[in-house]
Formats: structure tokens, C-alpha cells, sequence
């Protein structure tokens, strides 16, 4: 674990494919024993500048299970910055009171900036529209474990390819492991050609669709994304899409018996009711999957496991 | 070297550096990326002079002044054809075409209003790269966006 000791994670590109299956390995130890007391005495900052309640109980529900302690805030309101403070003022003063800082900022790059700056390691959960690779880790381990590998996956993502992150970083990590790509969206959100050109420079495929039951019968995972209406320059164009991106259960009749369905949450309605008793819906699953891979971030950085 | 004179049309320096083949627009990007604003050396210009190759160009010689090449190539990113000619006593002592460079920091804005960069103290760093057609591009080390050539402002 010594190759993450001290440093920073900060976009998904950070970590080899060595480094990536290290903590998934050490995310499954923490699964069969997530009760652990490795983190007495150790003090976890933990600075959302902006709401993420899903992200941080999972961060403080890792430390906690570790039997670390929290300190930070769960908005900007509350805290210095709305005082005018800057970031880096902010990180360095927090950085005194903590062996390590899970941060989520509205700023892209506020968190490649915040490493710079900061003599603690810096986790970041979040930096705008830019990247957030401890839910990249947490679905690169919730596809291990269902397929039984990372290797040569079929997944097809589904929804906002344009501007989602979770989407981007999640191709930037599968391509390490011989990934063929399904991408189905409406036109105007289609999957950027910088993040295609990382498939191709991989030398791996890509396929794109417009339809979604395209891609139900041959793929292993199902990566369902949110579409947002204030995404569409033209909202005559989301009236017409919205409702061809969302899974019913009947849909699945067909796919693979080995095919999970996956979702970032929070779903608003791409995914109907009615999916969540097919023993194909892992959504749930996958966002507890998210405290195993925290509790192995945090060990490895603070070079306790 | 006779051919020396005719290439040098704005009056020639004894000791110094000329850059030569400057896109006529970029003349003034080019002096603020080497910050010939700022200096105490003599500094002659000129733009649309006439161009065997490129048509209309601009020159700009800076007397008594050497550069490094880090610096130098920065220039590569307006003037990307642009000829550097070291003059020692009135003789070429180096000619050489303008590399763009790994890295450039400082002086380029980043074009996403999101980017940390714009909204906190921070000084920009981008990596040069291109992409499969071969254009230029600029990748943010920030909010890891990449921006073309179009987008491109300076500080
Ligand atoms: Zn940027």
C-alpha cells in the first residue's frame, strides 16, 4: 500500500491499474470486516463547500466504522468561506487540525489546487464538473463483484454522456481493463470526442445508440445516468427524449442473467419502481459498496493498511 | 551575408534578437507573452511588411537581449511559424524556427468559467498537446478541460 501512503487522490488518472486493484482488494477486506479500529486517534477534515449529503455520510460512515474522528462542514454557509476566505487559506488552516481532508468543491480543479497547497493528502469527493473518483472506484468495484472481473466488460452508459463526470472517469478506469464501450444517448448529449479519443488511444471500441433496448440484450453492466431538462438548449428536444431513457423492469426480459444494473443515484425517474426488486437492480448494493472502497482509501493513504 | 540586409527591412540591430514570420494580428500577443511592454531594451517592430511565404507578417527586434528558449517558445502559441535569429555583431549567429513548448503556465487564461483558476488565486498551467487531426490544444492541469486554439486568451 505504500505507493498511496500520503498522496492525494484526486482524479481517477491519478492511480495506476495497480493502484486501482489494490483498493478494490482492500475494499473487500473491509466488507467481510468493516468494523475496524485503525483510525483512533486520527482526525478526518472533512469540507463540503456544497451539499452532498449521499457523498459525505458515506465519507464520515467509512471514518466512523474505522473509529476515526470528523471534524469540517457540511456547506459553505456555516463555515469561513462565506466570510470571503480563500481556498487555499481554508486548506491550510484545516490542514493543521487533520491527518487528512475529503473535500468537495463546486470549483473545477479546486481540488488539483488544494493538493498543491496542502501538507495533509487531499481526497477529493467532488471538484464541480470535473471529477469524482472515489464513485469511480466504488463502481469499478461493484462491477468486479458482480462479473467475478475488470476485464473485458461490455457496459453500456446510458443518459447524459456529455456532461456527466461519473460517466467520463468510468471510461477513463475501464479502458486500463480491456473495456468494450455501448454509449446511448439522445444527440445532443453524446459522449465527448476527448473522452472517445481515451478509448481509441487505448485501442479499444466504441459503439454509440440512440435506443436503449439496443443494448439490453448483450451487455454486462447497465449504466444508468440522469437526463437533465436544463441540459437542453431547446426544451421541445428534452420533451421529446425524456421518456426514451428510462428502464422498466419489462425491458429486461431478454438480457443477460449475469447483467446488473447500475445508477450514481440519486435516480429521479430514468429507473421505475417496479426495477428495483429484479435481482438485477445493484444500485442499492453499489452505493454501500462506496463506505468499503472510502475505508480502503482512507487506510491506504494514511499508510494503515 | 547580403541576403541578412534584405530580410531585416526594419532598421537592423547590432546585438540582439529578432523575431521574424509573426502573424501581423499576433505582433502584440507576442509582445505581451515576452513582455517587451515592460522592458528597457530598444525594441523596433513591424507589421504587414511583405512576406514571400506568408503573404503579410510582422517582425519584432529586441536589441541587446537574449532569451531563453522556455521562454522563447511561448510565442509558438500565436506565432507558431515564427523564425528566431540571434544577432551578434550585426552577423546571424543563430536561426532556428519556434517549438512550442511541453508546458505553459501563466500566461493563458483558462477558457472554463468553472475552472479554479478564474475564481481563486491560482496561476494556470496547461499541457500542450494535440489531438488526432493534429491541432494544437491546451489541457487545463486544473479542471482537466481541453481547449483548441480558438479559445485561447492571454492573461
Ligand atoms: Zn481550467
Amino acid at each position: 500500500m505504500s505507493k498511496m501512503k500520503g498522496r492525494s487522490l484526486i482524479s481517477i488518472t491519478d492511480y495506476t491499474k495497480e493502484d486501482i486493484l489494490k483498493i478494490l482488494d482492500l475494499a473487500e477486506e473491509f466488507e467481510k470486516n468493516p468494523r475496524q479500529n485503525i483510525l483512533n486517534g486520527h482526525v478526518i477534515a472533512s469540507l463540503f463547500f456544497e451539499p452532498s449529503t449521499r457523498t459525505r455520510l458515506s465519507f464520515e460512515s467509512a471514518v466512523q466504522y474505522l473509529g476515526g474522528r470528523i471534524v469540517g462542514f457540511a456547506s459553505a454557509d456555516t463555515s469561513s468561506v462565506k466570510k470571503g476566505e480563500s481556498l487555499k487559506d481554508t486548506i491550510l488552516t484545516v490542514s493543521n487540525y487533520s491527518d487528512l481532508i475529503v473535500m468537495r468543491n463546486p470549483l473545477d480543479g479546486s481540488a488539483r489546487f488544494a493538493s498543491e497547497v496542502s501538507p495533509v493528502p487531499i481526497i477529493n469527493a467532488g471538484d464541480g464538473a470535473n471529477q469524482h473518483p472515489t464513485q469511480c472506484l466504488l463502481d469499478l468495484y461493484s462491477i468486479r463483484k458482480t462479473q467475478g472481473q475488470l476485464e473485458n466488460i461490455e457496459i453500456a452508459m446510458v443518459g447524459d454522456l456529455k456532461y456527466g463526470r461519473t460517466v467520463h472517469s468510468l471510461v477513463q478506469a475501464l479502458s486500463l481493463f480491456n473495456a468494450k464501450f455501448h454509449f446511448v444517448s439522445p444527440e445532443s448529449l453524446k459522449m465527448p470526442s476527448s473522452v472517445k479519443t481515451v478509448i481509441k488511444n487505448a485501442g479499444l471500441e466504441y459503439f454509440q445508440y440512440t435506443e436503449l433496448s439496443d443494448v439490453i440484450p448483450f451487455t454486462d453492466i447497465l449504466y444508468m445516468t440522469r437526463i437533465q431538462g436544463e441540459r437542453f438548449p431547446d426544451p421541445l428536444e428534452y420533451e421529446k427524449v425524456k421518456n426514451s431513457y428510462i428502464l422498466t423492469n419489462s425491458m429486461l426480459e431478454g438480457s443477460k442473467e449475469t447483467m446488473k444494473v447500475l445508477h450514481p443515484l440519486p435516480r429521479v425517474n430514468e429507473i421505475t419502481e417496479d426495477v428495483d426488486d429484479n435481482p438485477k437492480a445493484y444500485y442499492f448494493q453499489q452505493a454501500r459498496n462506496g463506505v468499503y472502497v472510502r475505508q480502503a482509501l482512507i487506510a491506504a493513504i494514511l499508510g494503515l493498511k | 551575408m547580403n541576403n541578412k540586409r534584405t530580410e531585416l527591412k526594419v532598421s537592423a540591430i547590432r546585438n540582439g534578437t529578432v523575431i521574424d514570420h509573426i502573424p501581423t494580428e499576433s505582433v502584440f500577443h507576442v509582445f505581451k507573452i515576452l513582455n517587451l511592454d515592460k522592458t528597457k531594451n530598444q525594441v523596433y517592430f513591424g507589421t504587414n511588411l511583405d512576406s514571400k511565404k506568408y503573404g503579410k507578417k510582422g517582425i519584432i527586434k529586441i536589441s541587446d537581449k537574449y532569451f531563453e528558449d522556455e521562454e522563447i517558445n511561448k510565442i509558438a502559441l500565436v506565432a507558431p511559424k515564427a523564425t528566431l535569429i540571434e544577432i551578434k555583431d550585426y552577423d546571424v549567429i543563430r536561426k532556428e524556427n519556434v517549438q512550442l513548448p511541453e508546458y505553459v503556465d501563466k500566461i493563458v487564461k483558462c477558457f472554463n468559467p468553472k475552472c479554479v483558476t478564474n475564481n481563486q488565486n491560482v496561476t494556470t498551467s496547461f499541457k500542450v498537446t494535440r489531438d488526432h487531426k493534429g491541432n494544437m490544444k491546451l489541457y487545463c492541469k486544473y479542471c482537466e478541460k481541453t481547449m483548441s486554439k480558438e479559445n485561447i486568451e492571454f492573461v
